[in-house]
C-alpha cells in the first residue's frame, strides 16, 4: 500500500496543505490562510449549493487550520450538514471536526444531537459507529443527557455487532466519567458484567475497561465481576495451548486485556472463596515464573508486554497485601528489575519497591537492596530515575538504616539537580528527626543541611530545629556548641546566622564557660555576620542581642553600644529602628529582675504534626512514607486538606493582620505567646503605651469573633475594641441593599496618622487622621449579589505614635441581614412548607442551649433575624415558626424556619426550608449560634 | 489515558487527541510545556516521567515523537505497546509510514486511533481487526486520490 494511494483524494485540501509547508515564515503562513478563509468563506456564503465533495474538502481544511493552532469561527453548521450525508467519508469528516472543533455550549448542540440520534439508529454498524465515536470524543453534559438511556441499550442487545459493543463500551465509560448521574446502570448491570464472558476478545478488552470504572464507583453492584475476570485472566495466563490469534502480541497472551483485567481486580479485596483465591494465586505465581523463563523474543516490545502484566499482578499483589511469599517474590523480581539494562525498567521497579516498602510483609526484603539502590542515586544518568531513587530510599528508611540513608541522601545533594533539592532537604529533615536515636546527630544533619544546601532550607526546616532544640534540654548544649562553631566559617548561610542567632540568645549561657566561646566572643561572632544579613535575619538578631543583655550582663556595654549606634537607632527600616529603640530603653530602664522575667527562655512548644511533613505532602501528594499506618492516615488528612482548600482565600485574609514580620518564629506552628511576651507589654504600659513589641491582643479572629456573631441579630453597636481604637457601627438594610455607618474612635491621647480603612471591594475612605479623643465616621454602601458564607473584612492601617498598626475585622455583613419579613396564615405556611420538602432544601440543627431559654428573648432574636414572627401556625404554642425573603440582587429565596424548645433537655431543635441548599445551611449556621 | 500528542522533532503539534475536556488555551499550554520538556531530554534516558499528578510516557519513531499522559494508576510498560500498535497500525495503513503521510492524511490518523482508542482506552487491540475496519471504510470510498509520489521518506518503523 503506498501512502500516496491513501487519502480520500482530496486534490485542493493536499494543494493547500503543501503550500502552507511551503511558507518561508509564520507571517506568509497566516498570509496563505487568511487567504484560504475567505475562499471557504466565500464558498460557503455563495448562492450555489456546494457539493458533499466540496463541502468535505473544505471543511477538512478548516479542520487543518484549526489543528495548526489558528481560530476557527465557521463552517460548524456545514460539518453538521455532512453528518446528515449518506456518504460514508462525508459523514466521517462531519463527525471529525465536531469532535475535535465543538464544545459543548454550542448552539448546534441539538443539530448534532439529531444526526448523532439517526445514525445510532440506522442499525448500520459503521454509521453507529462514528456516532458512538463522536459522543465518546465529545463527552459532553449535553450528549450525556440524549444518549446515556439508549447506549446500554445497544451494549447488551443480543443482535448488536461486535464492533458496535465495543464502541458503546467506551462511550458509555467516558459519560460515566463527564456526568456519572445520568448513566442508569442499574438494570443492565448484570448484562454488562457478563460481557466479559463474551468469545469476541476485543468486546471483552472494552467491556473491561468500563466495569473498572465502574466498578471504582459502586463496587458492590459489579462483585459478581471478580469470579468472572479471575476465570478470564486465568484462561489466559495459564492455559498455554489456546490460541488467541491475533491478540497475541509478541508472543505475550493478550497482553492489553490482561492488564485490564487486573486493574479490575485491584477494585476489590482478595477473594473469600477459596478456591476462588487459589486459582488467583496460581495466575500471579505463573505470571511471576514466566519472569524468569528466557525471553520468546529479542525485541523490546515482547519484554514490554511481558513485563506490563507483571508490574500489573505485582501491583495487586501490594494492593491485597495479604500474601507474604507473593509479596516476598514479588520483592525479590523487582530486584532484578533495580540492575536491568533497561532504563525503563529500573525506573519502573524503583517505583514499584515504594509501594512494597510500605507493606509489613516486604519492609524487611525492600531494605535488603539499600546498596543497589544507593548505587542507583550515585550513577543513574536520568534525573526521573535519580528522583525515583530518592523517594524508595525514603521509603524504606527506619531506624536501623536512617543514618546511612541520610548520609547518602545529603552527599547526594551536593550535586543534585536543582529542581528536585527542596524536596530532598525536606525528606532529609523528616527522616532526621523521625529516626534521632541521639538529637546531637539530628542537630548535625540539619545544620549539614543549611551548610549544603541553604537556599533550599525553607522556614519551616529551621523553624523546626529551633523548636526541637527548645524542647529537650538534653541537646541544648550541643546545639549551642554546634552552631558556635558552624559560625566560625568566614561565610557561611543566613539560614545558619538565624539559627545560631536563635540558639546562642537562648542557649548561649551553656557554653559561655569556655574562654574561647566567651560571651563577648559570642556577640561579636554574630555580629560580624549582621551587616551581610537580611532585614529578617537582623531584627532576629537584634533580640538575640537583647537576650544576651540578660544572660550575661558583662557583655551589657558593648550591646548597648551597637543598639545606640545611628545605624540602627536611625535605621531606614522602622522594624529594626523600632527594636533598636525598644531594647535599649529596655536594657536601660528595666531592673535585672524585670529583665530575666521579660527575656526568660522561651518555653517549650506545643508537640503537633511536624510542619515539614505538611510541606511534603503539599510537593509531592500523599504516599511513599514509611509507615504504612501513617501512609493511610496521611492520605486522609491529605483529603480533608483539600477538602478545605477553597475557603482558604477567606480566612487568608481574615489572618493576613499578623503584626510583624516573621523573621521570629511566627511560621505555622508558632509557640502560644509565651509569658515573657505578655509581660513585655505591661513592661512597657506605663512609658511607651503603643510601641510595645508583642501584638496588642488584636489578633481578629479572637477579638472581633465573638463581636461578630454579636450582630446576627442586631445592627447596633460596638464591633471592636482594643487598647487604642473602638470600631462601632450601625446599619440598616433594604431588600438586597445596606449601608453601615463605621465609627472609629480614637481612645487615646495621641493622634493617629495615615488612617485608612478599606474593604476588599471599593469603599469611601475614612478621615486619615483622627485626633486624640476623637471619632470618624465611614459610610458602607452593600449590595448583595447573591447568597454568600464568608463575611468581608475590613482591612484597618494606621500609625499610632511610630508604630504601624494593622489589623482585619470581619465586617458583620450576614446574609440574614437582606431578609424582608413575610406574614402568612397558618395554611399558606404549611403549603409553603410542604413545597420546600426536597431533602437538600431542608437543614435541620439540635443544639443545646447556650443561654437561659426565656421566650420573650427568643421571640426578639427571631425577629432581629429577619423574619416575621408568625404566631398560631404552629400546632404547640411553645414552638416558634418565622418566614421570611432573602432578596439578592439576582435572585430572591423564600425561607421558612422552626424552633422547637425543649426546656427539660435544655435543648433545641431548628429547621430550616429554602429553596436553595446553602441559603438554607448558611441560615441554619447563623441563627443557630444565638440560642 | 487522558491525552494523547504528536509532534515532531521541530516542535510541531502533528495530532493531539484529548481525552479529559479542557479549553483550547489550556490545550496549547500544556502542548507547549510538554514538547519542550520531551525535546530536552537525551535519547538514552528513560520514557516516563512525572508531569504535574500525571505521569507521561513518550517514545520517538524517526522524526515524531508520541508522547501520552496517563494517570496514577495507569501501566507505564502497556501504554508504550499502545504507542508501537498505533504506529504499527499506521505503518501497515500507509505502508512505511511517515510523517509526510501524518501531515497530509491527518483526517487518517484520526480514524484510525479512533478505531483503536476510544475514551481513552484499548478499544480493539488486534492489529487485523483495527485495518478491516479502517479498510471497509475506504472502500466506501468514491474517488481515488492523486499521486505523491517522492514524499516518502525518513520512515517510522
Amino acid at each position: 500500500m503506498p501512502a500516496v494511494s491513501k487519502g480520500d483524494g482530496m486534490r485542493g485540501l493536499a494543494v493547500f496543505i503543501s503550500d502552507i509547508r511551503n511558507c518561508k515564515s509564520k507571517e506568509a503562513e497566516i498570509k496563505r490562510i487568511n487567504k484560504e478563509l475567505a475562499n471557504i468563506r466565500s464558498k460557503f456564503k455563495g448562492d450555489k449549493a456546494l457539493d458533499g465533495y466540496s463541502k468535505k474538502k473544505y471543511v477538512c481544511k478548516l479542520l487543518f487550520i484549526f489543528l495548526l493552532g489558528h481560530d476557527i469561527d465557521f463552517g460548524h453548521m456545514e460539518a453538521v450538514n455532512l453528518l446528515s450525508s449518506n456518504k460514508y467519508t462525508e459523514k466521517q469528516i462531519g463527525y471529525l471536526f465536531i469532535s475535535v472543533l465543538v464544545n459543548s455550549n454550542s448552539d448546534l448542540i441539538r443539530l448534532i444531537n439529531n444526526g448523532i440520534k439517526n445514525d445510532l439508529a440506522s442499525r448500520n454498524p459503521t454509521f453507529m459507529n462514528l456516532a458512538l465515536h463522536c459522543i465518546a470524543n465529545v463527552g459532553s453534559r449535553e450528549m450525556a443527557e440524549a444518549f446515556a438511556a439508549d447506549i446500554p441499550r445497544i451494549l447488551v442487545a443480543g443482535d448488536t455487532m461486535d464492533s458496535v459493543k465495543q464502541s458503546a463500551a467506551l462511550c458509555l465509560l467516558r459519560l460515566n466519567r463527564t456526568s456519572p448521574d445520568l448513566v442508569p446502570m442499574g438494570e443492565w448491570t448484570a448484562r454488562v458484567v457478563h460481557l466479559l464472558n463474551d468469545q469476541h476478545l476485543g468486546v471483552v478488552t472494552a467491556a473491561t475497561s468500563l466495569i473498572t470504572t465502574l466498578a471504582q464507583k459502586s463496587p458492590d453492584d459489579f462483585k459478581t465481576s471478580v469470579s468472572l475476570a479471575i476465570a478470564r485472566l486465568s484462561r489466559i495466563v495459564t492455559s498455554a495451548s489456546i490460541d488467541l490469534q491475533d491478540y497475541t502480541y509478541y508472543f505475550v497472551a493478550a497482553p492489553w486485556l490482561s492488564v485490564k483485567l487486573l486493574r479490575l481486580l485491584q477494585c476489590y479485596p482478595p477473594p473469600e472463596d477459596g478456591a476462588l483465591r487459589g486459582r488467583l494465586t496460581e495466575c500471579l505465581e505463573t505470571i511471576l515464573n514466566k519472569a524468569q523463563e528466557p525471553p520468546k523474543s529479542k525485541k523490546v516490545q515482547h519484554s514490554n508486554a511481558k513485563n506490563a502484566v507483571l508490574f500489573e499482578a505485582i501491583s495487586l499483589i501490594i494492593h491485597h497485601d495479604s500474601e507474604p511469599t507473593l509479596l516476598v517474590r514479588a520483592c525479590n523480581q523487582l530486584g532484578q528489575f533495580l540492575q536491568h539494562r533497561e532504563t525503563n525498567l529500573r525506573y519502573l521497579a524503583l517505583e514499584s519497591m515504594c509501594t512494597l516498602a510500605s507493606s509489613e510483609f516486604s519492609h524487611e526484603a525492600v531494605k535488603t537492596h539499600i546498596e543497589t539502590v544507593i548505587n542507583a542515586l550515585k550513577t543513574e544518568r536520568d534525573v526521573s530515575v535519580r528522583q525515583r531513587a530518592v523517594d524508595l530510599l525514603y521509603a524504606m528508611c527506619d531506624r536501623s538504616n536512617a543514618k546511612q540513608i541520610v548520609a547518602e541522601m545529603l552527599s547526594y545533594l551536593e550535586t543534585a539537580d536543582y529542581s528536585i533539592r527542596e524536596e530532598i532537604v525536606l525528606k532529609v529533615a523528616i527522616l532526621a528527626e523521625k529516626y534521632a536515636v541521639d538529637y546531637t546527630w539530628y542537630v548535625d544533619t540539619i545544620l549539614n543541611l543549611i551548610r549544603m544546601a541553604g537556599d533550599y532550607v525553607s522556614e519551616e526546616v529551621w523553624y523546626r530545629v529551633i523548636q526541637i532544640v527548645i524542647n529537650r534540654d538534653d541537646v541544648q548544649g550541643y546545639a549551642a556548641k554546634t552552631v558556635f562553631e558552624a559560625l566560625q566559617a568566614p561565610a557561611c548561610h543566613e539560614n545558619l546566622v538565624k539559627v545560631g542567632g536563635y540558639i546562642l540568645g537562648e542557649f548561649g549561657n551553656l557554653i559561655a564557660g569556655d574562654s574561647r566561646s566567651s560571651p563577648l566572643v559570642q556577640f561579636k561572632l554574630l555580629h560580624s555576620k549582621f551587616h551581610l544579613c537580611s532585614v529578617p535575619t537582623r531584627a532576629l538578631l537584634l533580640s538575640a542581642y537583647i537576650k544576651f543583655i540578660n544572660l550575661f550582663p558583662e557583655v551589657k556595654g558593648a550591646i548597648q553600644e551597637v543598639l545606640r549606634s545611628d545605624s540602627q537607632l536611625r535605621n531606614a527600616d522602622v522594624e529594626l529602628q523600632q527594636r533598636a529603640v525598644e531594647y535599649l530603653r529596655l536594657s536601660c530602664i528595666a531592673s535585672t529582675d524585670i529583665l530575666a522575667t521579660v527575656l526568660e527562655e522561651m518555653p517549650p512548644f506545643p508537640e503537633r504534626e511536624s510542619s515539614i511533613l505538611a510541606k511534603l505532602k503539599r510537593k509531592k501528594g500523599p504516599g511513599n512514607l514509611p509507615n504504612i499506618e501513617e501512609v493511610r492516615q496521611e492520605r486522609e488528612k491529605e483529603r480533608s486538606l483539600n477538602g478545605t482548600a477553597e475557603h482558604k482565600d477567606s480566612s487568608d485574609t481574615a489572618s493576613k493582620t499578623s503584626l510583624y514580620p516573621s523573621a521570629d518564629l511566627l511560621g505555622p506552628a508558632a509557640p502560644p505567646p509565651s509569658t515573657g511576651a505578655s509581660l513585655l507589654v505591661d513592661v512597657f504600659s506605663d512609658s511607651l503605651p503603643a510601641a510595645a513589641h508583642t501584638p496588642l491582643d488584636m489578633s481578629p479572629a479572637t477579638a472581633s469573633g465573638d463581636n461578630f456573631s454579636r450582630f446576627i441579630c442586631k445592627n447596633n453597636g460596638v464591633l471592636y475594641e482594643n487598647q487604642l481604637l473602638q470600631i462601632g457601627l450601625k446599619s440598616e438594610y433594604r431588600q438586597n441593599l445596606g449601608r453601615i455607618y463605621v465609627f472609629f474612635g480614637n481612645k487615646t491621647s495621641t493622634q493617629f496618622l495615615n488612617f485608612t480603612s478599606t474593604l476588599n471591594v471599593h469603599t469611601k475612605p475614612a478621615d486619615p487622621t483622627i485626633d486624640a479623643g476623637a471619632q470618624v465616621q465611614q459610610i458602607l454602601n452593600i449590595e448583595c449579589l447573591s447568597d454568600f458564607t464568608d463575611a468581608p473584612v475590613l482591612d484597618i492601617q494606621f500609625r499610632y505614635g511610630g508604630t504601624l498598626q494593622n489589623f482585619g475585622v470581619k465586617l458583620p455583613v450576614m446574609l440574614n441581614k437582606f431578609f424582608q419579613p413575610t406574614e402568612m396564615v397558618s395554611q399558606d405556611f404549611f403549603q409553603r412548607w410542604k413545597q420546600l420538602g426536597a431533602p437538600q432544601q431542608e437543614v435541620q440543627k439540635i443544639f443545646k442551649a447556650k443561654h437561659a431559654m426565656d421566650t420573650e428573648v427568643t421571640k426578639a432574636k427571631i425577629i432581629g433575624f429577619g423574619t416575621a414572627l408568625l404566631d398560631g401556625v404552629d400546632p404547640n404554642p411553645t414552638n416558634f415558626v418565622g418566614a421570611g425573603v432573602i432578596h439578592t440582587k439576582s435572585t430572591q429565596v423564600g425561607c421558612l424556619l422552626r424552633l422547637e424548645p425543649n426546656t427539660q433537655a435544655q435543648m433545641y431543635r431548628l429547621t430550616l426550608r429554602t429553596s436553595r441548599e446553602t441559603v438554607s445551611q448558611r441560615l441554619s449556621d447563623l441563627l443557630s449560634e444565638q440560642f | 489515558m487522558q491525552f494523547m500528542l504528536l509532534f515532531s522533532r521541530q516542535g510541531k503539534l502533528r495530532l493531539q487527541k484529548w481525552y479529559v475536556p479542557l479549553c483550547d488555551k489550556e490545550k496549547k499550554r500544556i502542548g507547549r510545556e510538554l514538547v519542550q520538556t520531551i525535546l530536552a531530554r537525551k535519547a538514552k534516558m528513560c520514557s516516563f516521567l512525572e508531569w504535574r499528578d500525571l505521569k507521561v510516557v513518550y517514545k520517538r519513531y524517526a522524526s515524531l515523537y508520541f508522547c501520552c499522559a496517563i494517570e496514577e494508576q495507569d501501566n507505564e510498560l502497556i501504554t508504550l505497546e499502545i504507542i508501537h500498535r498505533y504506529v504499527e497500525l499506521l505503518d501497515k495503513y500507509f505502508g512505511s509510514v511517515c510523517e509526510l503521510d501524518i501531515i497530509f492524511n491527518f483526517e487518517k490518523a484520526y480514524f484510525i486511533l479512533d478505531e483503536f482508542l476510544l475514551g481513552g482506552e484499548a478499544q480493539e487491540t488486534s492489529k487485523k481487526s483495527v485495518l478491516k475496519a479502517i479498510e471497509q471504510a475506504d472502500l466506501l470510498q468514491e474517488r481515488q486520490s492523486d499521486d505523491w509520489g517522492g514524499l516518502a521518506n525518513d520512515e517510522l518503523l
